[in-house]
């Protein structure tokens, strides 16, 4: 095999993969809804919503310390 | 700040940029007008005199024109939004570090200085000669320094923050730090003149300031284009897209519309915008593989880009009637219709066929002004509106001042973008027109002057949106001294007066 085969394959690989890791991306998205800290991922658009510095955090920083 | 009053975020810094992105976009944009002129009618070459010509013809202040708005007006309010929406989303206010508002403070104020430099220099006509990246060495030095104080900047907000998650802007800002960083370093590859040898052996070549690209011939062009379409990726949309996903929310009140597809956006955009830069190149020396990959790239590049814009827009679902009512939603709609409009265009001028006719033709200069004029100065002019009741504690001047100023700048860039579609096709076609035998149809100058009506046009459009942008800085200046506002007032829709 040569160069150029070896770059082709890989290239098709490579492709391959990043297509299949898209879309099992959009299938955990869906499917889980949630992320590691149980958090709807719908929730963090309050961040942006709910920002004021007296405002509660959607996934407070401090939790992880308390824990 | 009281120190014994309750937390408030701390927007001096932010404030500080808002009048530079002022400043240098009118500059920017008069400069720009003033060459589009040119281009028009020659004559204005010497609009100062033949003594002064070398400071007013086209070739010496293009580099301006482009450098003072992509450089000066977009990246002041990306830094102006960055130092208000970082505090806001992470929930940190700046007055609770000295040392985050010392480096927000050094940030602006190396930044301005290096920016006086920047036209000095150019206007004496100091340059490396790379398209965007003109600046000589110990300028490219003083952008580092500026960059990296910007990094400790968003190192020091996220790592001090109460919200333990990334807003989505956050991915975005931090996109456009790591990204230009890279492409600063890569692109600006360069060994002063006086450290060199020529080949008959003198040493200390030309001024000290003067250096030459440590790349040659097509590997010069590859770097330059993969850094040239990258500064439009990580200068005009990632931190432009930070900017509307927090405004066009807060604003209208309403949640993104999915969240999920604001995440899927962004990593298809990061994984598909690093290979497109090729399309600059197309029918050069580079391989062809690089070219077709820059083109299958380019049309790539419709999903995520498109995914974002459908996002914003669709926020605006069931709230539509926000459009007619508040000028400021209609300033983030359009430019949201406009990203979507240039990110399709750009893909087109990216086929090899079709780009056989567009290639250094003015379509390209329409398409970038349709991106920058309708989507980076719109969504800009949205956030510093929004910003302004919030960091005065004042209500905007004038709603219908906020108005006008939109119809004015709307028409201007829609006489821009369709003058130049109509000059750079014609071009196109006329350049490639040939007899039977081969020989060309027309000389270069009957395209110019078949052109001369749209490149007024184009004048005229631009003089518009000009027109539109100081009627925003006397809006935001009358902001600063019109009727106080509660804090109850500025939850979501921003005060306006008549």
């Amino acid at each position: 095999m040569d160069i150029a085969q070896l770059q082709a394959y890989g290239y098709f690989i490579m492709t391959a993969g990043l297509a299949i890791g898209l879309y099992a991306y959009i299938y955990h998205l869906y499917s889980k809804r949630k992320d590691a800290d149980g958090v709807d991922y719908e929730n963090y658009s309050n961040m942006a919503l709910r920002d004021d510095v007296t405002d509660t955090p959607v996934n407070d920083a401090s939790s992880d310390k308390k824990k | 700040m009281n120190k014994n009053g309750p937390l408030e975020y701390d927007y001096s810094v932010s404030k500080l940029f808002i009048m530079n992105a002022l400043f240098v976009g009118a500059i920017g944009m008069l400069v720009g007008v003033i060459i589009a002129w040119q281009m028009a009618y020659p004559g204005l070459n010497t609009f100062l005199g033949d003594g002064l010509a070398e400071y007013t013809n086209f070739s010496r202040l293009r580099p301006l024109h482009t450098d003072s708005v992509i450089y000066g007006f977009v990246l002041s309010a990306v830094w102006a939004t960055w130092y208000y929406v970082g505090q806001r989303v992470l929930k940190v206010s700046m007055a609770e570090s000295k040392t985050l508002m010392l480096i927000g403070k050094l940030h602006f104020w190396i930044y301005f200085v290096s920016a006086s430099l920047i036209v000095t220099s150019l206007l004496l006509g100091w340059t490396t000669s790379k398209e965007y990246a003109e600046f000589e060495w110990p300028i490219d030095l003083a952008i580092t320094v500026i960059w990296l104080l910007w990094g400790a900047s968003i190192a020091g907000l996220v790592g001090f923050r109460r919200e333990k998650s990334l807003y989505i802007s956050i991915w975005y800002y931090i996109a456009t730090f790591l990204a230009i960083a890279m492409l600063h370093l890569f692109n600006n590859m360069e060994i002063p003149t006086i450290l060199a040898t020529s080949p008959a052996g003198e040493t200390m070549v030309g001024a000290w300031w003067h250096s030459v690209s440590m790349y040659a011939g097509t590997n010069d062009a590859l770097v330059q284009w993969w850094f040239g379409h990258n500064a439009v990726a990580f200068v005009f949309t990632t931190p432009i897209i930070a900017m509307i996903y927090y405004f066009l929310p807060k604003e209208s009140g309403q949640a993104i519309y999915s969240y999920k597809l604001s995440l899927l956006s962004f990593w298809g955009l990061m994984f598909v915008y690093l290979w497109a830069g090729g399309h600059h190149l197309l029918y050069s020396t580079v391989p062809d593989w690089m070219q077709t990959m820059g083109s299958v790239f380019s049309i790539v590049l419709i999903l995520p880009s498109w995914g974002s814009a459908i996002n914003m827009l669709l926020t605006m679902k069931g709230e539509w009637q926000q459009v007619a009512s508040s000028p400021l939603i209609k300033f983030m709609v359009l430019g949201s219709t406009f990203y979507m409009f240039s990110t399709l265009e750009g893909p087109i001028q990216a086929i090899k066929s079709v780009n056989a006719i567009a290639h250094f033709t003015d379509w390209i200069v329409g398409h970038v002004h349709d991106g920058v004029l309708g989507w980076v100065g719109f969504i800009v002019i949205a956030a510093i509106y929004h910003m302004s009741p919030r960091i005065f504690r004042r209500e905007i001047y004038s709603r219908s001042l906020m108005n006008t100023q939109f119809w004015i700048q709307t028409l201007g860039v829609v006489l821009y973008f369709t003058s130049m579609w109509i000059a750079g096709i014609t071009q196109g076609m006329m350049w490639r027109a040939h007899d039977e035998f081969g020989n060309l149809a027309y000389s270069f100058i009957d395209t110019v002057t078949v052109l001369h009506p749209y490149y007024t046009i184009r004048a005229v459009g631009g003089t518009l949106y000009l027109i539109g942008f100081l009627m925003f800085i006397y809006n935001i200046y009358k902001t600063t001294s019109a009727r106080r506002v509660e804090e109850d007032e500025l939850q979501n829709a921003s005060p306006m007066g008549a």
